[in-house]
């Protein structure tokens, strides 16, 4: 067996060593599953084509000389395929999924009923505008609660996600420094912010500096005031933060970067810990993305693509990227170019060849019109108290390094808990895998030690989190009573034994060969 | 006659004569854990001291390294972006980074020694 640097095996297994293998290789109701091309064979396909009589062809020399290589298969056997690569999958329909700073959280049914009407599921981009009134009543309709919620007065719908969200705002404040006349080449950076804010920041053109936290857990607001000059474009916080903390010092913070004539840009992704308790505007953000896809429900992950509209402060409305949803008093019109804007609208560009994620806004609205304002308040709420009762529950066995006060939406854990038993942050992670349950975030956020960060949201009943807290319980007292069998090499019962993640990123194969080809490539 | 310094950000700088080479610390390469990409600076790039001169990342996190001395990069250790491994077998050695060409020969009495540094880690 190959054994990585850890000293855990490396080599997928699907049996235990005491356990006699079986004849099929298949594993109980757990089917080993080839790559479709593998599974393929010419002539399997199910659909009969008669052959193409033709006497002349005018490709030219440009007439295919060998198959292209798609695999035949028939109706049944796809299906057999996708059905069983989905049972391998871990999803919010299969079980607990707490992943820190993701929110996962449960995907109402009636949202996918409602995504699937044909007026909203059937509609084309490029319909006649007139077609299409209700679809754009829809955003029209989605546009007042965003912005209703987060107290801003606009909100650019295309973005397809956060990170693009980001991009968005960001170019938006770009928009508004240039048209002052101004270069600002610089962006502030808490080091508790998202990962994606720095990649965006650079992505922009733009130079990253680093915000340090304070011993609690929050931006050290003193240090950032200290950085801030006239060649800071603008600050991009996550609030409430990766720590799980709201930030208390957020208007200061929001005033000392409008004094220096810079912009506040926030990362909503954690918008679900305060939606309908507390509205972005009024803490003096310029620009936040929310992700429908985490706050409001829709489907993400392996799942569905997501969905990340920019809210934008008055100052910033105006550079709002096309297309523009505009209502003329008789009916709604999507303005394509900047030409046709009224209203003093200066679109910095667009950020997507169409209007964004129709069947997310739909989702996404279902959500909110059958949680009304009063019950996503409540949802935030909740997902409060659970990150919070899984904080109180575990911090005398695990550590949290600010469990001192009440967290947000998210329970953050270190690995100080684990020290000297010989078992690390992966172990305990992967040992999760064995217990039914995917991982939390691990070695997220940077500014504690092997980070644990877990995100149980409000879709969990108090049952399903007591028995997840007895299972981490349990696992944090028998490691640190040095009874480290359970996480040495786990997982121990998924269909793959742990990977060799080293391996794997230093030698990257990116691309399924036919083994025929290989065999070729190699003589 | 070389001597060796270290920085708060796990950097070692060793400097003989005019010339410093540059790595980061074995505990830093025990934090990171397995290296698996490093990106060098060019040759000839001016680097500032606490400036970014290099990224390592491992299959846990991505790393800035910053230059601890101010100076022109002369060198990278072409040998890492084969076979990066050779930051966790021997990061005080083989698993250099980069080496400059110093323009302060001042800056390196600022930085701790190996003494300090091991305090420094024992206090984190």
């Amino acid at each position: 067996m190959t054994m990585n640097k850890q000293g855990r095996p490396t080599a997928p297994g699907t049996v235990e060593d005491n356990e006699l293998p079986t004849i099929s290789g298949d594993r109980g109701l757990d089917h080993e599953e080839g790559l479709i091309f593998e599974l393929g064979r010419a002539g399997m396909t199910g659909v009969d084509v008669p052959e193409v009589q033709m006497s002349e062809t005018r490709l030219g020399g440009r007439r295919r000389k060998g198959p292209i290589g798609l695999p035949g298969l028939s109706e049944p056997e796809v299906v057999r395929h996708y059905v069983r690569l989905s049972r391998m999958n871990y999803a919010i329909d299969s079980g607990l999924y707490p992943l820190g700073s993701c929110t996962m959280k449960h995907n109402p049914r009636l949202n996918e009923k409602m995504a699937r009407l044909p007026g909203f599921g059937d509609i084309h981009p490029l319909q006649p505008q007139q077609t299409v009134q209700g679809a754009f009543a829809l955003i029209s309709e989605l546009m007042r609660w965003l912005t209703t919620l987060t107290g801003m007065p606009a909100v650019a719908m295309s973005p397809k996600a956060g990170a693009h969200g980001e991009l968005c705002g960001l170019l938006a404040i770009r928009a508004a420094i240039e048209a002052r006349g101004e270069k600002r080449p610089r962006i502030l950076v808490p080091e508790s912010a998202h990962g994606t804010n720095p990649a965006t920041a650079a992505f922009a053109g733009f130079t990253v500096d680093e915000v340090p936290a304070t011993k609690s857990g929050h931006v050290d607001a003193d240090a950032l005031e200290a950085k801030l000059g006239p060649d800071v474009c603008a600050i991009m916080l996550t609030n409430p933060n990766t720590c799980g903390l709201f930030e208390p010092r957020i208007i200061e913070m929001a005033d000392a970067v409008h004094r220096a004539g810079a912009y506040f840009y926030c990362d909503g992704a954690n918008f679900n810990a305060i939606a309908g308790r507390v509205r972005p505007g009024d803490l003096g953000i310029d620009a936040m993305h929310i992700n429908l896809h985490k706050t409001f429900s829709t489907p993400h992950g392996g799942g569905g693509p997501g969905a990340g509209p920019v809210v934008l402060s008055e100052r910033l409305a105006p550079y709002a990227p096309l297309p523009l949803l505009m209502h003329d008093g008789n009916e709604f019109r999507m303005i394509e170019h900047a030409d046709e804007a009224s209203g003093g609208a200066k679109p910095f560009g667009r950020m997507c060849a169409f209007h964004g994620q129709m069947g997310m806004f739909t989702r996404a609205l279902a959500y909110m019109l059958s949680h009304g304002r009063d019950g996503v308040r409540q949802a935030s709420e909740d997902a409060v108290l659970s990150a919070n009762y899984v904080l109180a529950s575990l911090k005398d066995v695990m550590s949290a390094p600010f469990g001192e006060g009440p967290c947000m939406h998210e329970a953050l854990f270190d690995d100080s808990f684990l020290e000297g038993t010989g078992v690390t942050t992966l172990d305990f992670a992967k040992a999760m895998i064995d217990e039914g349950y995917h991982p939390m975030t691990m070695y997220f956020p940077l500014v504690v030690h092997g980070a644990m960060l877990i995100e149980p949201t409000e879709s969990e009943s108090k049952e399903s989190l007591d028995r997840f807290i007895h299972v981490l319980r349990t696992m944090a007292l028998e490691a640190k009573d040095k009874r480290t069998a359970r996480f040495e090499g786990a997982p121990r019962l998924s269909p793959r034994r742990r990977l060799d993640e080293t391996a794997a990123a230093r030698n990257p194969i990116l691309r399924w060969r036919p083994k025929d080809d290989a065999r070729q490539a190699a003589e | 006659m070389s001597e060796v310094r270290y920085t708060k950000e796990h950097e070692w700088v060793r400097v003989e004569g005019s010339e410093a080479t540059i790595g980061i610390t074995k505990y830093a390469a025990e934090q990171l854990g397995d290296v698996v990409f490093v990106e060098l600076p060019e040759n000839g790039r001016k680097v500032g001291a606490g400036g970014e001169a290099a990224v390592v990342e491992s299959v846990k996190a991505a790393s800035e390294v910053y230059a601890p001395v101010s100076g022109e990069v002369t060198a990278s250790n072409a040998a890492l972006s084969d076979d990066p491994a050779k930051v966790n077998a021997d990061p005080e050695g083989d698993g250099w980074f980069f080496k400059v060409k110093l323009s302060d020969a001042g800056e390196v009495a600022k930085l701790m020694t190996r003494e300090q540094y091991d305090e420094f880690v024992k206090g984190l």
